[in-house]
């Protein structure tokens, strides 16, 4: 028995692939079908949220972390924290000691005496908002988002607890909420800013050391420190466009 | 079209049908209003309750302490890093705001620290300074300096 051939040319072989790819593309253009994109820096006038944060100001408190904890009910117990502050110290012999007791809630001691530092200093950290969020990108129904405004926030009630956000956040911000079994993490006090209030560990802060504002205005808080400040950002290499920006940020620091 | 052609082509039809269909029960409202989100979520964030009211809620009625505070080394301090989140008290003042009167509540922010940075903050030590009295029997904390 012989198989029937169809004999087409080469012709009509790219005429008709070409004809599927084409399809396929002007499909994807429908919009209720339109590709997932991250949230874009607003052109112009819309808000677009930094962070800055003055090493060289920090004096370890903690403040932040505390309010923090009361304001967005975080659990107490370590290893719950949106924000946190880290106590860097470096002693002649070169190495490097980080400690941060509880988040720096139960307050910091210098792991050696003080003819031995060579260098220390306070880092304060929390969710870096970035513009390209490892986080948001990894969850697999749409519960972890970026806000037109640029911030980094979990739809609590669609989150299904996985905890891939938690993997792959690379500094570490998020955490699972365990009575709900739901993912939690800093929302730069979303909840406040829209009431025309500060966050809460901007508000918390004695000395300035944080600062947040609108990085499309040129004129806001925030921008003006990176104008004056030789800032730079946690992981650079990682390219998730930080929008947390360290002035005075140690190249010890992780 | 050879038949097993056409027989797969029915089947592929038949499940894009069925998952439209789902897609069509099963999306949330408000899905997609700004991105690949329930854009109700938003909302849901921001109507939580803020707990921090700032001085500036506190200055209406104790207008002293705070006009006191403004001239004082404590100008940049918020009420409620001292005195706890002021949310409950603010609409019913029997409720009490928590007063913190031990050493080691200043000593948060004023104790000796390599990496504090002496021009930011003054240091001292708390045994040696306060010889074993409180702080505020001689700094006034809304004004550290009388
Ligand atoms: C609506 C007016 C009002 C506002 C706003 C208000 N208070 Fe009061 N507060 C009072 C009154 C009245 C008392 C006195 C109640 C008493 O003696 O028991 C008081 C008492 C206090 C006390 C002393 C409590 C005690 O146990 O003796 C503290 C501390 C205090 N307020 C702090 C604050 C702070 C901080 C804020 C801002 C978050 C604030 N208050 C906002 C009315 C107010
Ligand atoms: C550095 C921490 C600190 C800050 C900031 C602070 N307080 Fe106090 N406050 C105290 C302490 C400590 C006492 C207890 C004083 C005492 O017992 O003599 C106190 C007492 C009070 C009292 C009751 C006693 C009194 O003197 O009448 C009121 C009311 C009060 N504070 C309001 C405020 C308000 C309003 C603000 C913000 C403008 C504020 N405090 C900021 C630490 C602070
Ligand atoms: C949240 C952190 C914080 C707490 C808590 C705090 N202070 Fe201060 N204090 C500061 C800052 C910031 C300054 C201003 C910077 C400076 O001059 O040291 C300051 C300044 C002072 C000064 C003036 C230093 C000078 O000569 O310039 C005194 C005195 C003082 N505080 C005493 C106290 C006492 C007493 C308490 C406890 C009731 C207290 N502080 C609690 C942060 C704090
Ligand atoms: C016996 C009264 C007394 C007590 C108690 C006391 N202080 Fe003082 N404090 C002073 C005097 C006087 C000065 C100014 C002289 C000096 O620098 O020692 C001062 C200065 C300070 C300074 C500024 C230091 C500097 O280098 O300029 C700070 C900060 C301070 N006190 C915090 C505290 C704290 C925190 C406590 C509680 C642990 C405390 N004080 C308890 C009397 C007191």
């Amino acid at each position: 028995m012989a198989i029937k051939k169809e004999n087409s040319s080469r012709r009509d072989f790219i005429k008709n692939s070409s004809m599927f790819a084409g399809g396929i593309v002007l499909v994807s253009l429908l919009n209720p079908l339109k590709m997932v994109y991250a949230t874009k820096k607003p052109k112009g006038k819309g808000k677009w949220y930094g962070i800055g944060i003055d090493i060289e100001k920090c004096i370890g408190c903690a403040s932040c972390a505390r309010a923090c904890k009361v304001e967005n009910d975080v659990p107490n117990e370590p290893f719950f924290f949106r924000n946190w502050v880290e106590q860097y110290t470096i002693t002649n012999d070169d190495e490097i000691k980080v400690s941060s007791p509880n988040g720096g809630i139960d307050g910091f001691k210098q792991p050696v005496p003080d003819d031995e530092i060579y260098k220390t200093f306070f880092v304060p950290k929390m969710c870096n908002h970035c513009a390209k969020s490892p986080c948001t990108q990894v969850c697999p129904v749409g519960a972890s988002f970026e806000s037109p405004e640029g911030i980094a926030l979990v739809d609590k009630s669609y989150c299904i607890g996985c905890g891939y956000c938690v993997q792959s956040c690379p500094y570490g911000c998020r955490y699972i909420d365990m009575e709900n079994g739901v993912v939690d993490k800093c929302t730069l006090c979303y909840h406040r800013l829209q009431k025309g209030l500060d966050p809460a560990c901007m508000m918390a802060c004695p000395t300035g050391a944080r600062i947040y504002g609108d990085l499309n205005d040129k004129e806001s808080a925030v921008s003006v420190f990176i104008k004056e400040n030789n800032c730079a950002v946690l992981k650079p290499q990682l390219n998730t466009e930080s929008k947390l920006f360290y002035n005075d940020l140690s190249q010890e620091v992780h | 079209m050879p038949l097993q052609v056409k027989r797969l082509l029915i089947v592929f039809v038949l499940f894009i049908g069925i998952m439209l269909g789902l897609k069509y029960f099963l999306t949330p409202e408000s899905w997609r209003e700004y991105g690949a989100y329930r854009g109700n979520a938003l909302t849901e964030i921001s109507d939580k309750e803020a707990k921090y009211v700032q001085t500036e809620t506190c200055a209406m009625c104790h207008d002293s302490i705070a006009e006191l505070k403004t001239q004082g080394a404590h100008k940049s301090i918020q009420c409620e890093i001292c005195h706890g989140p002021g949310y409950k008290h603010i609409d019913d003042e029997n409720i009490d705001m928590n007063i913190p009167d031990d050493n080691q509540f200043c000593m948060r922010c004023h104790s000796k620290n390599a990496a504090s940075p002496q021009s930011i903050i003054k240091q001292i030590d708390a045994v040696e300074h306060s010889e074993g009295e409180e702080c505020i029997n001689c700094h006034n904390p809304h004004q550290p300096w009388l």
